[in-house]
């Protein structure tokens, strides 16, 4: 299956006596949106964290673009690829908009580490342009040299989502990229992820909203008490007896 | 507080530098009114400039506050104090060897501290630079000469001197090419050293490297999501930072051929915290001005006594005067200290980004002023 983007086999994990993860199996196609939704406490952040090297599994493997990649750390996953957009907001609060996009996109270019002492950053004209054509694009060009830390929590999530979008991913990974937002700020947020979808990339998004489920996710994962219970795609979800079983029939389905 | 990198054009940075050398070369006049114009005073402001501005290199710009910098400034001591018994008094090698020594032993002991984060990172480094202090009193005394200190004698051998036919006269002193390097020529050197290293720590600040620093101090965690490996980016500011102490280190043996332990305890650790602090973290000015006004309190201040307090308050009525007298008299001479503290107690409370935070509120409240008037 070479147009597979991830592959996870058989992934277990633990903590003390809780089982996290059973014996879980994924693919995700290249181009796709992938949801996995599930109700609070399955398992989807830990699938995640599994994925991006913040968590190691127990056993099996997680293989991206065909490497095995279980037990190499975030960054060295970040090198290949794969991008994660954090359930509260991970940006650098201290540092303007413009370095927050600035830093990614020196990752691209310098790889992990690079010793560019007696460069001076008036002269990375390039990645600045591209920085503040993220910034154009997400509307927020006028705060160009504000602090991070002063916008409000949306502006917060998209300006992660644009310096995850800065390295052009080849999987990004999106953990409830909607919640705690207004409904306008939902609505946004979905509008971008669908001009995102346009361009081809791959994505994984973890949702409580079924709404933004349905408007985007081209299959979608069931995952209840770390096990994956359905797997298909949306029309199959939808309704399903084991997926409102796994709601306790509350879900809007 | 932020500590970012400012928005500023080639040009300005160039007279920011013009104007900073300008200053530093003329010390010698302005701060003669001040009563700090003298040659042993004037070297220590510059030596523990550069020792500050290499350390918000690490304390600034990472935000990891290492306990341990003395054990640099000490070894850089040594270092050149070694230098100048073995291979030749002229101070420029002593000099380049002190900061690579200093450089080499930063790497260990930054390789081992940076293994942990926040107060765990500072106690590695106070314990090790502790541990090098014991051993310098102890176990090292064949290398440090224990607690007398290590010196400069007329019988060591000198190679390089030998070798070039300088012969040295008395009690050795340091020289670069003929120039002794004591009063203010010393002072010169130390100058000049302290605006090179000005210099680069400017450009760190406006390089790549530098933002990927603050941005670790921001959030490492998302730095290590973003693609970066932190370790490395650490060590070497680290190492940068520790290359200065040992510059500084190998200054006060270069303007004073001398060496002692006590230069690696813990407390020369906490003043260069203090001036960081005091000046204002993370800024390029701020820990210069630190070193500044802690050097003056303690030479300037500690020089006070009643007598001279009698003088400075003699215009008053004489009853009076003994009162002011009374009042003021702890904080000078040996009470110098408490002045100390309670300036520095102020400017944690009401400016907690230091001397420089202050300056840049007077700043805003007169463009503010400026913008109104126009209107």
């Amino acid at each position: 299956m070479a147009d597979n983007v991830l592959h996870i086999e058989g992934v277990n994990k633990t903590f003390g006596g809780l089982q996290a993860l059973g014996d879980i199996n994924l693919n995700i196609e290249e181009g796709k949106t992938h949801a996995i939704i599930g109700p609070n406490g399955a398992g989807k952040s830990t699938l995640l964290n599994v994925c991006i090297g913040r968590l190691f599994p127990d056993s099996g493997t997680v293989n991206f673009d065909g490497k095995n990649i279980t037990g190499k750390q975030p960054h060295e996953i970040n090198q290949m690829g794969m991008v994660r957009v954090f359930q509260t907001p991970e940006i650098f609060p201290e540092l303007s908009l413009l370095q927050n996009l600035m830093i990614p996109a020196f990752a691209k270019r310098d790889g992990a580490f690079k010793l560019n002492i007696f460069k001076s950053l008036r002269n990375e004209k390039a990645i600045e342009e591209e920085a503040t054509k993220i910034l154009w694009d997400f509307g927020m060009a006028d705060q160009r040299n504000n602090h991070a830390g002063s916008l409000s929590r949306g502006d917060k999530r998209r300006l992660e989502l644009g310096m995850c979008l800065i390295q052009h991913p080849r999987l990004l990974l999106l953990d409830e990229p909607t919640a705690g937002m207004a409904r306008h700020d939902t609505n946004r947020t979905i509008e971008l992820l669908k001009e995102i979808k346009e361009t081809g990339m791959t994505k994984i998004i973890i949702e409580h909203d079924m709404h933004v489920v349905f408007s985007l996710a081209d299959h979608i994962s069931v995952l209840a008490q770390g096990r994956i219970i359905v797997d298909g795609l949306p029309e199959e979800i939808k309704g399903h007896p084991k997926v409102r079983e796994a709601y306790l029939g509350n879900a809007e389905i | 507080m932020y500590t970012s990198i400012d928005p500023s054009t080639t040009k300005k940075d160039t007279m920011l530098l013009t104007a900073f050398t300008l200053v530093v070369l003329t010390m010698p006049l302005w701060l003669a009114p001040l009563g700090a114009g003298y040659p042993d005073l004037l070297q220590k402001f510059a030596i523990f400039g550069i020792f500050a501005v290499g350390y918000n290199i690490l304390f600034g710009l990472t935000g990891y506050l290492s306990f341990g910098h003395a054990a640099f400034l000490g070894v850089g001591s040594y270092t050149a104090v070694w230098t100048f018994k073995l291979l030749s008094m002229n101070a420029i090698p002593a000099v380049i060897l002190a900061m690579i020594f200093a450089g080499i032993f930063a790497a260990v002991i930054g390789f081992f501290s940076l293994r942990r984060t926040g107060i765990y990172f500072s106690i590695l480094t106070l314990a090790f630079a502790q541990m090098s202090y014991n051993m310098a009193y102890s176990v090292l005394t064949p290398i440090t000469n224990g607690e007398t200190g290590l010196r400069v004698l007329q019988e060591d051998p000198r190679v390089l001197d030998k070798l070039f036919g300088v012969e040295a006269q008395g009690s050795p002193v340091s020289s670069i090419f003929g120039i002794q390097m004591s009063g203010y020529s010393g002072f010169y050197f130390c100058a000049v050293m302290l605006i090179i290293g000005f210099y680069i720590s400017l450009k760190i600040f406006r390089s790549p490297f530098g933002m990927k620093l603050q941005a670790i101090k921001s959030n490492q965690t998302r730095m290590e999501y973003t693609g970066y490996n932190p370790k490395p980016y650490l060590l070497t500011a680290f190492v940068i930072s520790g290359m200065y102490a040992g510059l500084a280190g190998s200054l006060m043996a270069v303007t004073d051929p001398l060496a002692g332990a006590e230069r690696m305890q813990w407390t020369a650790s906490g003043e260069v915290i203090l001036m960081t602090i005091l000046g204002g973290v993370g800024t390029l000015f701020g820990p210069l001005l630190g070193a500044g006004i802690i050097k003056y309190f303690e030479n300037i201040f500690s020089a006070f006594n009643e007598a001279s307090l009698h003088e400075v308050f003699a215009f008053l009525p004489d009853w009076l005067e003994n009162i002011v007298v009374t009042l003021t008299h702890p904080f000078v001479g040996e009470g110098w200290h408490l002045t100390l503290g309670v300036l520095f107690m102020l400017v944690i409370i009401f400016l907690p980004g230091g001397i420089m935070e202050g300056g840049r509120r007077i700043q805003a409240k007169f463009s503010k002023k400026a913008a109104t008037a126009k209107e």
